[in-house]
């Protein structure tokens, strides 16, 4: 307050930000097949915007959200855009981590090897200790 | 009467309750689009209810939903693929049809 506005940074004081650069434990759990609903894209395009803030973010598969990530989706049939090789480029961001559920898995005669990108599979009681220690769950 | 299912069947009871009525009618065509493809698919929990109704109604499912999903070489045997054409055929050489919601 009452400070000169500068021409560099239009009166916003960057420093206190800087100070204050909090890193929260963000998890987006997705529980959706791909293409019926808008679901599952809709949160891969906030775990990429998530991604711009530096923040420790995870990725939960777990349901149907299972099939988010198999290989082999060819939508050209459907008219539909194949953001599956997406999931390829998170890696990119610094979002290395991403579990499924075993139990997801193995209802739908799934495994590890029918995924298009490194996976640590884990059993429901395993998820829900990491699930435990965030502090934001977003769920889609 | 041809079926018509959209819903995964891991998330929604739709295509047990429409099984429960498809199967009682002889000359009944089911077809999986949509969602409801995975429920087509090899080894998985719906597997034996798919054999099943295999063995009571014609099975169909369109390929194009089957392909975007990546499912291509888990289909149950037995279940038969249609594109878009197949699908209106489906509809005109049937009576009537209802899609369950």
């Amino acid at each position: 307050m009452g400070e000169e506005m500068t021409e560099s940074t239009g009166g916003i004081d960057f420093e206190d930000e800087d100070a204050s650069g909090v890193i929260k434990k963000f998890m987006f759990v997705n529980r959706k097949a791909p293409y019926g609903t808008i679901y599952a894209l809709e949160s891969l395009e906030v775990v990429l915007i998530s991604a711009a803030f530096d923040q420790d973010v995870s990725l939960i598969f777990m349901d149907d959200g299972v099939y988010q990530i198999v290989k082999g989706q060819h939508t050209k049939a459907i008219d539909v855009k194949n953001f599956s090789p997406t999931y390829r480029a998170l890696e990119g961001y610094d979002i290395e981590k991403l579990y499924v559920e075993k139990e997801s898995l193995d209802q739908r005669g799934l495994t590890e090897d029918d995924l298009l990108v490194d996976v640590q599979v884990m059993s429901s009681a395993e998820i829900a200790k990491i699930m435990a220690e965030q502090d934001v769950v977003i769920s889609f | 009467m041809l079926h018509i299912v959209n819903k995964s069947p891991f998330e929604n009871r739709t295509l047990d309750s429409c099984l429960r009525v498809a199967i009682n009618e002889p000359g009944a065509a089911l077809l999986l689009i949509e969602d409801a493809v995975y429920a087509a698919s090899k080894s998985g929990t719906f597997e034996s209810a798919m054999k099943d109704a295999l063995g009571k109604v014609k099975v169909y499912a369109l390929w194009p939903d089957i392909e975007a999903r990546g499912m291509q070489d888990r289909v149950i045997e037995g279940i038969k693929m249609v594109d878009y054409g197949g699908f209106v055929d489906l509809v005109a050489e049937h009576s009537n049809c209802q899609s369950w919601l």
